[in-house]
């Protein structure tokens, strides 16, 4: 029987909002005060989504210390404490939660073999979150039947 | 057609150990949830059943009836209780959190009046939970 696993983790980034395609005044109307030259941070929530059959031994999609550890290890060591936009990733592509959301499916959807990746949800605040299941995906529900 | 969720909580304890596997292989794969005296969680189940709302009650379902059969099925049977003890749902299986969804849907499968189950989501931590839609 197939099942759906999701663990949450957090991490702590700092990010502006600024493209280099706008000019000072279209990034102000365009970002606000996300692009505040000296950049601000949150307290993302990460949370991924993985499925696959329920292993008839031991009861489980895929055991949960390889998430954490495949997380911990591309995710978390990456872009926790970091100013995102000084990595590599963010060179030419303004980190929003949007971007960041696919940049971590990806590196997930990469680097973790153990089951299926279904969805990366990332929570930027309490009330703001952003969901990439892969290009043309939505997520659980849709990979159905 | 519309999605409705109704949420219950219970507290219950369980270990992992599969029968099937030798002792350093259960302490390997599942570490300190194999201690043999058990741990315990407070558990959400989340419940969601979809349906087409009626034109007369404005429900897609009664969700009087709905926390009632959620607490006759599951809460009162899982509530306070040692999972691999004393519930029959995994005298075989062992009670992860998958296979509680999984364990839960069985139990509440066609037993909602008026409506068809879409979702079991059982929330072991607030940080970990497994989902089921009744798939093979």
């Amino acid at each position: 029987m197939k099942a759906y696993l999701s663990r949450r983790y957090a991490l702590s980034a700092s990010h502006r909002l600024y493209s280099d395609a706008y000019s000072e005044e279209q990034n102000r109307a365009v970002y606000g005060k996300c692009s505040n030259p000296h950049g601000h941070g949150h307290n993302y929530v990460v949370e991924v989504t993985v499925g696959g059959q329920v292993d008839p031994v031991t009861g489980m999609v895929c055991n949960l210390a390889d998430l954490d550890r495949c997380v911990q290890n591309k995710v978390i060591a990456r872009f926790d404490h970091t100013n995102l936009n000084v990595d590599e990733r963010f060179t030419h592509q303004v980190p929003t939660t949007e971007n960041l959301c696919i940049a971590i499916h990806n590196l997930l959807a990469e680097h973790f073999v153990h089951a299926a990746l279904q969805r990366v949800r990332v929570e930027e605040t309490r009330n703001n979150f952003f969901e990439y299941a892969g290009e043309g995906k939505h997520g659980t529900t849709s990979s159905r039947s | 057609m519309i999605l409705l969720t109704r949420k219950a909580e219970f507290s219950s304890s369980h270990y992992y150990w599969s029968d099937q596997l030798s002792e350093q292989e259960n302490l390997r794969l599942f570490g300190k949830c194999a201690n043999r005296n058990g741990h315990g969680h407070n558990y959400t189940l989340e419940v969601t059943v979809e349906g087409e709302v009626d034109p007369v009650s404005g429900f897609v379902v009664d969700l009087k009836d709905l926390k009632e059969v959620m607490h006759r099925e599951v809460v009162d049977v899982y509530d306070h209780r040692h999972l691999n003890l004393e519930v029959p749902d995994f005298k075989h299986a062992i009670p992860t959190t998958e296979n509680m969804a999984i364990a839960i849907w069985k139990r509440l499968e066609n037993r909602i009046e008026g409506a068809k189950l879409h979702r079991i989501r059982v929330y072991e931590t607030p940080d970990l939970f497994s989902d089921y839609y009744g798939e093979a």
